[in-house]
């Protein structure tokens, strides 16, 4: 009968004269570095911007209603760019991620393709940006030099990310943050197009540079209450996925740390040696993750120092990051963000973003185990720590995420005279507490919570 | 003067306080959505009467309360912790908080390491739930509350989310269980939901302080809380007003109240939801509307008091209706009754019958026929000739109606039933998975909440110029999308449409998962109640961008098409087996309930006796009550497995006891672990068959209320363990499962990989015992030998390589062995079946779908259908590696596709899937299952189970399944 799922279009080279292709928006700083990156490589693509509630309709329409939201939205805004009459159909590709490993995020693109014909653009290619050699003949073409300009792109973003986080909750005049990073954004950009900037010594040199600029923006520290986000890595960074998360934490008045997205590279480049150590393997299989885990430790070593040298708060280096892990979960779990979502809730708890949103899908399977189920044995070791889970979904109202995120808020409100500002950016004088922080002390002695 | 205003989804509730903290007014009152109406009248209320210059410290708590809050300027106080705040105050000493509203369930620690707990977006609501379960009783909240404290006993209702529960308690209502019983076990499952979501493992005991609404009204629902958790908990004064008065405790910023109240105002005026088009531009796109559905009616002819000519009556026992067609031999309809079935559908049925026999003294009934859910009740009842299941009988009427009919939807008050058709036989049925049930009486349950009558409430959305935008998921999502869209200044008329268009989305998107209309057919007939109104008519035309047609008779389709089946099947002259007159007149019906008691599985039975002495059972799960056999399992493979696993029983080691918890993939590697640690010298016991009382026991401990339920069991099973003093628990992580070359990868799914780890995070058993739970790989036979040897010698030395080299020989060949046999015993069952002329149903899923409380007896009751039961992994090594659209990663689900594949060759074999409710990986393979069958001219069959105990809805299924097969059959042999 209908067989045509399986002749799908493939992506061919002569396609990167001829083709547009489509990038789906996941973690918007990082993804235009990337963006910049494939466009140097000589292939035209753009960076989808479109949102709003058609693309979670064109989800929910051509894609099984189970399936886990991100996938919804990607493939929603994937079908909606393409029925907006912008793009020569014929000549214009999709690129999607596929990790590869046991959770049902491998199988996007398979469910693209497929909504893809039900939708009306069967002669779309979809181009499977992986590492594990999945999709020969429509896979993006790999080569050593391209992979290191993706990480630095990473790196760059993470950076970028970092530093706004840390600084624009502080800044003196609003909106300071912002423009620089988005000034320094435009030439990070600049330079990858020219194929400039991602060589160990010139990321040694522009970091620095970087760091600086957003060091010498004035600031008043107060203590204000740091909330980490993790999650299922689609909802963890797009606004589109986590209804603004980020923007409304930032409202809240909050500081917000989104831990970086090379941890995910890395901890993809980390498994299958972990796995070949746990089941068996080769000696190639058991060393190939140290190789390119020490390429990019001297990209991590250059941004932690610069946060640090800044006096910016820094991640620990992967190598740290791992023994959190130690103890609470098994490297051994590796679907989905696996032990790396349960080492970066510890890695917030001690670094004191104690108060910490666990975002995913609504029924996440790996999320099942490294998210909510280690919540309870985090607890046991770092009693302060202040988790709540929040699942998104096309329905799940926003009202009911917020008053969620509100009730860790109060939580954690109450707690933050009490603590002290982080050492590294002690301002002189301590700053009076914003009117809500305060609670005027009753008479009758009552509790005051 | 402070003042607090919380603010809630179903009430509004104020309080105003001195300076002395006393207070001086507080209301409690229902707002039915006018939120913003209500806020700003009991603001201008409290200045006016109870605030001297209208100026007092003020803020806003509540769910409902928080974008209004922000919008006009008010600090806003999270609810919960509103709630902490008046606790210390005013009932120092107190440990844990439940606390029950509207829509939202709490429990607060306060002592021992503060933390709160507030229910998932999954758990639904708990007073709209309890208001919800009233209203399908008849009775109100608190008649209810009466009601249950006559109850004799409880019957298990699902817990884990509203509309499962409603699920669980209308079959119920329908078998005649008793209301007093029913209201009990509804405030059973309330706190089941709440330990269940909310405690995770936390242990509730100390003084135990019970708030909101429900617990302050329902004093059943505060017992049966004490009872079950062991507390003598206490409700305390003001239990209502606790949020707000912690609202008005917090509030540190001085108003003016008239002021707030007037900028309410200007946001009310100001909509910013998200709308959609309206159903109709104009009165005229209306009035053209109204004339074409006019079109499509049924003949009808006058029943006169001596009509004696043949009648043929159908019966449909729906789930909250009951509706009675009288039809003519040719098939005009004399008489037509439709009504609520208040709960128990016989004494409603006798009516109707009692008046035809009344009215009609010539009266020659030729055949009567029933459908529906109380389709074996009213027949046992009366006396019917014929019982039809009702996708049979709604196929029958609308192909009466339009006999090129190729598409069917029908929404029922309870169900939504499609069917495509090719070449006169149904092709394909899709009914609503449990999750998104209830749609019909959804609309009605709604209506009435907000103060409606249902007719009036979607009247009032045809016109509405911004219907709400509300998505197509459950009913239970649907309620907060309401209450965020009442925040932001809906309308009653904007609401009510975009319910209705709700409801079809939810139709075409959840159930039948159509992308445009030319996929669902030309001819299309919709029917069921539902589509009485008007606006869900419209919307389902707009939706599906196609005319469709819907019969006068919309809610009578199913009696209609049971007169019809009836009369198909009526010789002439032959008069029907119905109760006569003087049976009529003396029908008596009893019910009672008892626990079966014949086998494990204590069915609770609900049995009928009628005045002839007949009695109808319902409740059962397999014939013996009724035939007093017991089922041979013979037919049945998923028997087979449990026997072989089951016959593997410790035998006295050297080394010591080891228990294996018989849950997930260790379902299916249990005689290779058996084997593995026999051979070491260790005594190796497993864990019972999972039963709810299991189930029960060990669901305190689980972190993810959304993860599936075979998962959530694996809790009870540990606890079973570790009471049993062993030496260790044995339960291996598993990234890998063994490779059978069906696929591209052999992984297990994420929740089989790593649940133990959820088990050593969450149960504080384990920590009594030695839990083991490294990880193995058997995909690589090699190097398990050396792997295990390290890990077991961290926990018991002295194990040698030799002796783990022999232990695992003979447990990979135990493996094979065992698979061997499955295999084997497959191939008999279906010579068998072949021999006897049976059909065999390939009933796929995992290998712990065998496990019966996982399963509910599905097996045995396709064999009580007179089909062979065989497994997917019985006949997957009947075909090769073949390609297909998705990434075929799952060892599970390769045998299952390998299995979609094998049964395309077979005609007498046909598959159904048993999909777990929660489980991720399933929305993939449910689509590639469909796509596989359906290639190879298959009917595709699902069957989504969670903790629900009753069958009703999957009996349906699988009798329509097997109604379609005969179809096919039929008209093949006729071509």
């Amino acid at each position: 009968m209908d067989l045509s799922f399986q002749n799908y279009p493939k992506f061919t080279p002569d396609m990167k004269k001829t083709h547009k292709i489509l990038i789906p928006n996941m973690a918007p700083v990082q993804f235009r570095i990337l963006a910049a990156a494939m466009e140097q490589a000589g292939y035209t693509c753009e960076l989808l911007e479109n949102c709003g509630s058609q693309v979670c309709e064109l989800g929910l329409k051509y894609v099984h209603n189970d399936t886990c939201y991100p996938a919804l939205l990607v493939i929603g805004q994937f079908l909606d760019a393409l029925g907006s009459g912008k793009y020569d159909l014929d000549h214009t590709a999709l690129i999607i991620t596929q990790t590869g490993g046991g959770c049902r995020a491998s199988n996007y693109i398979h469910l693209l393709r497929k909504a893809l014909v039900k939708a009306g653009y069967p002669q779309v290619p979809v181009v499977s940006l992986n590492f594990s050699g999945l999709e020969k003949d429509s896979g993006f073409p790999m080569t050593v030099p391209f992979m290191r300009k993706l990480l630095a792109a990473i790196y760059y973003g993470d950076l970028l990310v970092a530093l706004k986080a840390q600084t624009e909750p502080y800044e003196l005049r609003r909106g300071t943050a912002v423009a620089l990073q988005k000034q320094w954004l435009d030439t990070i950009c600049g330079w990858v197009r020219q194929d400039k900037g991602y060589s160990q010594r010139e990321i040694k040199a522009a970091m620095p540079r970087i760091a600086a600029d957003f060091a010498a923006i004035p600031v008043h520290r107060v203590p204000k209450v740091k909330v980490g986000v993790v999650g299922e890595i689609y909802v963890k960074y797009s606004p589109l996925g986590n209804n603004d998360l980020e923007n409304f934490l930032a409202d809240q008045d909050c500081e917000v740390n989104l831990p970086g997205l090379m941890g995910f590279v890395q901890y993809c480049a980390y498994n299958p040696s972990e796995t070949a150590r746990l089941y068996g393997g080769s000696f190639l299989e058991k060393h190939v993750s140290d190789v390119i885990l020490k390429y990019i430790e001297r990209m991590e070593h250059v941004m932690i120092q610069v946060l640090q040298d800044n006096g910016f708060h820094a991640p620990l280096p992967f190598r740290e990051l791992v023994k959190l892990a130690d103890g609470v979960i098994s490297t051994g779990d590796k679907m989905g963000e696996g032990w790396l979502l349960t080492a970066e809730m510890i890695e917030l708890v001690r670094a004191g973003y104690e108060n910490i949103v666990c975002a995913q899908p609504f029924g996440c399977l790996p999320n099942h185990i490294c998210g909510k189920g280690m919540i309870n044995k985090i607890r046991e070791l770092y009693p302060q720590a202040n988790i709540t889970p929040i699942d998104y979904d096309p329905s799940a109202t926003r009202v009911n995420q917020e008053n969620r995120i509100k009730l860790m808020l109060a939580v954690a409100r109450e707690r933050l005279p009490k603590q002290t500002p982080s050492p590294e950016r002690q301002e002189p004088k301590p700053a009076p507490l914003p009117q809500k922080m305060i609670r005027p002390a009753k008479s009758k002695g009552a509790a005051v919570l | 003067m402070r003042v607090g205003l919380d603010v809630g989804s179903t009430t509004i509730k104020c309080v105003v306080l001195d300076d002395t903290d006393n207070i001086i007014y507080s209301t409690y009152e229902r707002h039915f959505s006018h939120i913003l109406e209500k806020s700003e009248e009991l603001l201008r209320r409290m200045a006016d009467l109870y605030v001297p210059g209208g100026r007092a410290e003020f803020a806003v708590s509540g769910s409902a309360g928080m974008g209004m809050a922000e919008s006009v300027g008010v600090p806003f106080v999270q609810e919960v912790f509103a709630t902490r705040v008046a606790a210390n105050r005013l009932t120092p000493g107190t440990d844990v908080i439940i606390e029950l509203g509207g829509e939202d369930a709490k429990i607060l620690f306060l002592t021992g390491g503060m933390e709160v707990r507030m229910n998932g977006s999954c758990a639904g609501g708990t007073g709209a739930f309890i208001d919800q379960m009233a209203t399908l009783l008849k009775m109100g909240a608190d008649e209810m509350d009466l009601a249950a404290q006559r109850a004799e006993k409880t019957y298990t209702i699902a817990s884990r989310c509203g509309v499962f529960a409603k699920s669980d308690i209308q079959p119920l209502i329908n078998q005649g269980a008793k209301a007093e019983d029913i209201a009990a076990s509804i405030y059973q499952a309330v706190v089941n939901q709440t330990i269940a979501g909310l405690a995770q493992g936390r242990p509730i005991h100390g003084n135990i302080l019970y708030l909101g609404g429900p617990l302050t009204f329902s004093r059943c629902l505060r017992e049966s809380f004490d009872k079950t958790l062991g507390v003598a908990g206490v409700c305390p004064e003001n239990s209502l007003l606790f949020v707000a008065m912690g609202a008005a405790f917090y509030a540190d910023q001085r108003f003016d109240l008239n002021k707030v109240a007037d900028r309410l105002r200007e946001k009310g005026a100001a909509e910013t939801y998200r709308s959609q088009p309206p159903l109709f531009a104009d009165q005229e796109e209306y009035r053209m509307f109204q004339a074409r559905h006019a079109k499509s009616t049924v003949p009808r002819v006058p029943f006169t008091a001596d009509y004696a000519a043949p009648v043929h009556i159908g019966i449909d026992s729906g789930s909250t209706t009951v509706k009675l067609v009288v039809m003519d031999q040719e098939a005009r309809i004399l008489f037509t009754d439709y009504r609520p079935n208040l709960g128990n559908p016989v004494p409603l049925i006798r009516e109707v019958l009692q008046t035809l026999y009344d009215e009609h003294p010539a009266l020659h009934v030729a055949s009567v026929t029933t459908t529906g859910y109380g389709e074996d009740l009213a027949k046992a009842a009366f006396h019917a000739d014929y019982g039809v299941v009702e996708t049979v009988a709604h196929f029958t009427a609308a192909r009466h109606f339009l006999p090129n009919v190729d598409f069917i939807i029908d929404i029922g008050g309870q169900d939504m039933k499609c069917f495509k058709i090719e070449d006169g036989a149904i092709s394909n049925i899709f009914l609503n998975e449990a999750c998104s049930s209830g749609c019909g009486s959804f609309l009605q349950t709604f209506a009435q909440a907000l103060g409606y009558d249902v007719r009036e409430f979607a009247g009032l959305g045809l016109f509405a110029d911004r219907p709400v935008d509300l998505g197509s998921r459950c009913t239970v999502f649907m309620n907060s999308s309401v209450k965020q869209a009442q925040k932001d200044g809906a309308t009653i008329e904007n609401i009510s449409a975009g319910l209705s268009i709700s409801v079809v989305k939810n139709a075409i998107y959840k159930v039948i998962r159509a992308s445009s209309p030319e996929e669902l057919g030309r001819n299309i007939v919709v029917q069921g109640g539902t589509f009485y109104n008007e606006a869900v008519l419209r919307a389902f035309e707009k939706e599906m961008g196609a005319e469709v047609i819907r019969p006068d008779i919309a809610g009578l389709m199913g009696a209609y098409g049971a007169a019809l089946y009836g009369r198909g099947k009526t010789r002439a002259g032959q008069v029907s087996s119905l109760l006569d007159r003087e049976a009529m007149a003396g029908f008596r019906q009893e019910t009672r309930s008892e626990i079966c008691g014949r086998c494990g599985n204590n069915c609770q039975l609900t049995i009928n006796t009628f005045a002839d002495g007949g009695t109808f059972i319902s409740g059962n799960r397999c014939d013996r009550p009724i035939t007093g056999k017991a089922d041979t399992g013979e037919r049945n493979l998923y028997e087979y497995k449990r026997k072989l696993i089951l016959n593997y029983k410790p035998v006295p080691g050297r080394r010591g006891r080891l228990g294996i918890p018989l849950c997930l993939n260790l379902w299916e590697l249990f005689p290779f672990w058996h084997t593995f640690f026999t051979k070491l010298g260790f005594s190796v016991y497993h864990s019972p068959l999972s039963s709810r009382d299991l189930y029960l026991k060990g669901q305190g401990t689980i972190p993810s209320d959304t993860a599936c339920f075979p998962a959530k069991l694996a809790h009870g099973h540990i606890r079973f363990l570790s009471k049993l003093g062993l030496d260790a628990i044995f339960y291996p992580c598993m990234t890998y499962n063994i490779d059978e070359g069906l696929g591209d990868n052999h992984y297990n799914c994420p929740v089989v990989a790593y649940y133990p780890e959820v088990i050593a995070g969450n149960c504080p058993e384990v920590k009594e015992t030695r839990f083991i739970y490294d990880y193995v790989g058997l995909h690589r036979p090699k190097d398990f030998n050396r792997k295990i040897h390290e890990i077991l010698g961290r926990y018991f030395p002295g194990i040698s390589k030799a002796e783990v080299r022999e232990a695992s020989d003979a447990a990979y060949a135990e493996y094979t062995n065992h698979m061997a046999q499955i295999r084997k015993e497959g191939a008999r069952i279906i010579d068998q079946a072949r021999a006897e002329g049976r059909r065999v149903i390939v009933l796929s899923g995992r290998p712990y779908h065998v496990d019966p409380e996982v399963n509910h007896g599905i097996d045995t009751l396709i064999t009580q259908f007179g089909a062979a039961v065989v497994t997917e992994d019985s006949i997957s090594d009947r075909v090769e590696k073949f390609p297909t659209t998705v990434l075929n990663q799952w060892t599970y689900h390769s045998r299952l596709y390998a299995a979609a594949k094998y049964c395309c060759t077979q005609p007498d074999m046909d598959l159904v899937q048993l999909v777990s409710f929660g489980c991720g990986v399933d929305a993939i393979t449910t689509d590639e299952t469909r796509e596989i069958l359906q290639a190879g001219g298959k009917l595709y069959t699902q069957l989504k189970i969670d903790e629900i105990t009753n069958l009703g809805a999957v009996r349906i299924r699988l009798r329509s399944l097997f109604a379609a097969l005969d179809e096919q059959n039929e008209i093949r042999e006729e071509a």
